[in-house]
């Protein structure tokens, strides 16, 4: 695997050169990503890192979206497969797909994962007030993960809660 | 200037609890002539006090004042060394280590217990002196009759004493509470006034002190300024002989009296050895124990330190070495960059076993909690009853430590209750009638293992067997082997005591000390002869954190087997394998019949052999169960280094953790109790198979 022809095709946060992010506006940034062509978005601050695919070690029995386990300097973190824990379409792996690491502090403990997404996209920033309730209007994503809607130009970009993605459904024997 | 005291006050709850450790031992241990433990316990209660009213722990240093006092009297001799007494310090003992430990969390204490202690104290206290004065006990350990002596003391601050907080008038008037004192003050330092710094001392002092008080006590007066200050003391007049029985302190202080002493107990930092060169009263302290709550540090010889230093300075080299062979290389090179990474290897893997040592601790740490609690169960169960501690020295890991310290004092307080029989018993058995208990502590192979052994009754094989009969757990009539048998007291609600007493079947069982022993991944074992005894035998291994491995694959997936569950490895023959009750396969492995369990069936995968025959087994073995573990292949044996799947995922059934291998890919570690329960609860699930069930399970149906 070419690691240069990888990290060209990779759409990276620091592809935007500085003066065009406003680093100094109101308000908190958020990373936004792209599933099945729709804009989702997490708090940047609980991004540990972004990595390229790579295969993970299987857990036995555990759910489809869970993928496995990989080594992230030493810490075993988990790959979780959002298309599939939201039930929006069928994943395919390549050796550009995008892994987005997510850290939650929590006062017991921080909880590092790993989630599949198509694409990393932009840097967001949105005032309290940006953030509008999601209609509770069916949809794939469960309502609980959904912090809030965001408009941006003629898109709306979902917010997703980081706290509520950490959150493991038990371990179920199949 | 202002000091934020509370920063120390962790460094002083742990010297405090390793303190009252020390008292502890000493006073079980304590002998009537034995000045030197009193000595001990009295520096340890003193100190403790002192700390305490640094930081303001008043009900500590009211009640350390009253132990101290009943001490000081034991100390001079002015009372007797009686049973009774021991017993009250030790209870007291149990107080101040309540009183610290609410000052730690904050939170209440038994208070009628301390009230109670400090009240037999104070009651002790006033009867005790006049009931043995000087005149009718002699003191023990040749000491003479005190008469007041003069000493010429000559005290020279160093010049910072004042910014520490110590004020020289303080402890004059302290001195001359000992008894008359005079004063002269040298200035010959004194600089002039332009240079003089207001926040510095520049006097001296040379003191005349009538007193009948030791030198100890003169020297105690200058404790908390030891550091700070260059101190003499000479004893004018020898009207009395010097003790004898001084031990260390005494030779010391006569070396000082030739020249100015420097203090040589310096403040314990977080890392403390047990080196030379601290002063040798201070050394029985420092193999003592700290509590096991304070879990937060850990006290980690110098020795351990210094050797992980040279270590790393090692690597250092090795590591600019390499990169300055990759700076620009050719291959000419290639022999220095092979020996190189060799002796990185070998730096690596010092560097590893190193720092897992200083995880370990001897397992005293666990074990010095018994001669108390055998001390207060025969007193309690009025049997006498002597303990014998081997291997005291044996290191394991502080993790380990904490989790084993529950079950092995179930295990001693069964010997004691169950194992050990009232001297009557005893003597009609032509046995002595001090019971014996020996706990031992060896290395074997990579695993500690503790022995816990009694002279006692032994396990009633007969009592055993009825009660698992009526319990319905074997089938009257079965035919089991001794060993098996005595596995049967490991089963859940299993007790063959006649009556609940008070110290042990108090709802916690041995099924719990075989739980708790499983889940470090270690064994227990029992040996019993009736009227000879028993021995409970725990295999434990040395580490939590790394574990020896077989690696096997199935399919793609490579998995780790722990070698300690690995029976045997072998690859099937089809003659050998039956298929019974339509779908449970057994292995014919010698006399046993041995359930094979597909991993790849287990877990769902894709492997390259689905059928049994002349496919590869490892044979496995927990809780007395053996399966055969169908894998692909047999790949190296290594150590690996657990990782935690809990910590960013959760329990997975069958899998009791992860490592990282050679190549940076994560392999799973498969937990043998965890899988044997999974393919239990699975078959269970396809209840068609009711017999398989059954086989899988075995006698824990």
């Amino acid at each position: 695997m070419n690691i240069q022809e990888l990290t060209e095709d990779v759409p990276r946060v620091g592809d935007n050169d500085i003066e065009s992010i406003d680093f100094i506006t109101s308000g908190e940034q958020y990373l936004t990503f792209i599933l099945e062509q729709e804009q989702y978005a997490v708090d940047i601050l609980c991004v540990e890192e972004i990595r390229s695919w790579e295969p993970p070690t299987k857990i036995p029995n555990s759910p489809e979206y869970v993928k496995g386990v990989i080594n992230m300097r030493g810490i075993i973190v988990p790959i979780l497969d959002l298309r599939l824990k939201f039930n929006i379409g069928q994943p395919s792996y390549t050796e550009v797909t995008v892994v987005i690491v997510l850290t939650l502090e929590s006062e017991q403990h921080s909880r590092t994962i790993g989630f599949v997404v198509d694409a990393v996209s932009d840097v967001l920033n949105a005032d309290e007030s940006d953030i509008k309730k999601a209609p509770a209007f069916g949809g794939c994503v469960p309502q609980h993960y959904v912090e809030g809607l965001v408009n941006v130009g003629d898109n709306v970009v979902t917010l997703l809660n980081v706290q509520s993605l950490q959150a493991l459904e038990p371990h179920q024997l199949n | 200037m202002s000091v934020d005291l509370s920063q120390f006050i962790p460094t002083f709850l742990e010297e405090s609890f390793e303190g009252l450790a020390l008292m502890e031992s000493r006073l079980l241990s304590l002998e009537v002539d034995d000045n030197e433990s009193i000595h001990s316990i009295f520096r340890a209660a003193h100190s403790i006090k002192g700390g305490a009213g640094t930081f303001g722990f008043e009900n500590v240093t009211e009640f350390t004042h009253l132990v101290e006092t009943l001490l000081d009297e034991m100390r001079d001799g002015r009372r007797v060394i009686a049973s009774a007494d021991v017993e009250l310090l030790l209870d007291s003992v149990d107080c101040i280590r309540l009183l610290i430990e609410s000052a730690r969390d904050q939170s209440d204490y038994d208070e009628a217990k301390v009230a109670q202690t400090s009240e037999a104290l104070t009651k002790t206290l006033s009867q005790g002196a006049s009931a043995s004065d000087v005149e009718s006990s002699p003191a023990p350990g040749g000491e003479v009759e005190q008469k007041a002596a003069q000493w010429q003391i000559s005290f020279i601050p160093s010049h910072h004493l004042v910014k520490t907080g110590n004020d020289p008038l303080l402890l004059f008037n302290a001195l001359a509470d000992l008894g008359p004192l005079e004063i002269s003050a040298q200035a010959s330092e004194l600089p002039s006034l332009l240079d003089m710094d207001p926040q510095e001392l520049y006097l001296s002092w040379r003191l005349l002190l009538t007193s009948a008080a030791s030198e100890d006590e003169i020297r105690e007066v200058f404790e908390w300024v030891e550091d700070e200050c260059q101190l003499e003391l000479v004893q004018l007049e020898p009207e009395r002989e010097i003790k004898q029985d001084k031990g260390n302190s005494n030779s010391q202080a006569e070396e000082a009296t030739s020249g100015a002493e420097i203090a040589a107990e310096k403040p314990a930092g977080p890392v403390t050895a047990p080196c030379s060169d601290k002063s040798p009263e201070k050394k029985p302290e420092k193999s003592q124990v700290k509590n096991k709550q304070d879990a937060g540090s850990i006290r980690v010889g110098v020795d351990k330190v210094d050797n992980l230093i040279n270590l790393v300075g090692e690597l250092v080299i090795t590591q600019s070495m390499l990169s300055e062979l990759g700076n620009d290389f050719e291959l000419s090179k290639l022999e220095r960059l092979t020996s190189g990474l060799e002796q990185l290897l070998q730096n690596t893997k010092e560097l590893q076993e190193s720092v897992m040592r200083i995880r370990m601790l001897p397992i005293s740490f666990a074990f010095n909690r018994f001669p108390r609690l055998v001390h207060d169960l025969s007193k309690k169960t009025g049997k006498a009853i002597e303990l014998v501690i081997h291997g005291e020295q044996t290191e394991l890991d502080k993790t380990v430590m904490e989790q084993i310290g529950d079950p092995l004092v179930h295990l001693v307080r069964n010997a004691v209750d169950h194992g050990i029989e009232p001297a009557d018993v005893r003597l009609a058995k032509g046995k002595p009638e001090q019971g014996m208990i020996k706990l031992d502590a060896y290395h074997l192979g990579g695993n500690i293992v503790i022995e816990i052994n009694d002279d006692g009754g032994g396990i009633n094989k007969q009592a055993v067997l009825d009660k698992a009969i009526d319990k319905g757990l074997v089938e009257a009539g079965s035919n089991l082997s001794e060993s098996q048998i005595f596995d049967l007291i490991f089963e859940p609600g299993f007790s063959t005591a006649k009556e609940l007493s008070d110290i042990s079947g108090r709802g916690v069982g041995m099924d719990v000390v075989k739980k708790n022993i499983q889940s470090l991944g270690g064994r227990i074992q029992v040996e019993s002869a009736q009227d000879k005894g028993s021995t409970f035998r725990v295999n434990l291994p040395l580490t939590l954190a790394i574990l020896d491995g077989q690696l096997v694959r199935v399919g793609s997936e490579t998995y780790v087997i722990p070698l300690i569950a690995i029976v045997e490895s072998l690859q099937a023959k089809g003659e050998l394998i039956n298929r019974v009750s339509g779908d449970m396969l057994l292995y014919r492995l010698r006399e046993d019949n041995v359930p094979v369990l597909p991993i790849y069936q287990l877990f769902s995968l894709p492997a390259d052999t689905t059928e049994v025959e002349n496919s590869l087994l490892v044979v496995v073995e927990a809780d007395g169960q053996k399966v055969g573990l169908m894998v692909d292949d047999l790949l190296a044996q290594q150590q690996v280094v657990i990782k935690s799947l809990k910590d960013n995922y959760q329990q997975v059934d069958g899998i009791s953790g992860a490592t990282i291998l050679g190549d940076g890919s994560v392999a799973m570690i498969l937990d043998i109790p965890g899988m044997i329960q999974l393919a239990m609860k699975s078959a269970q699930k396809n209840q068609a198979q009711h017999y398989s069930a059954n086989v899988l399970a075995g006698e824990t149906v």
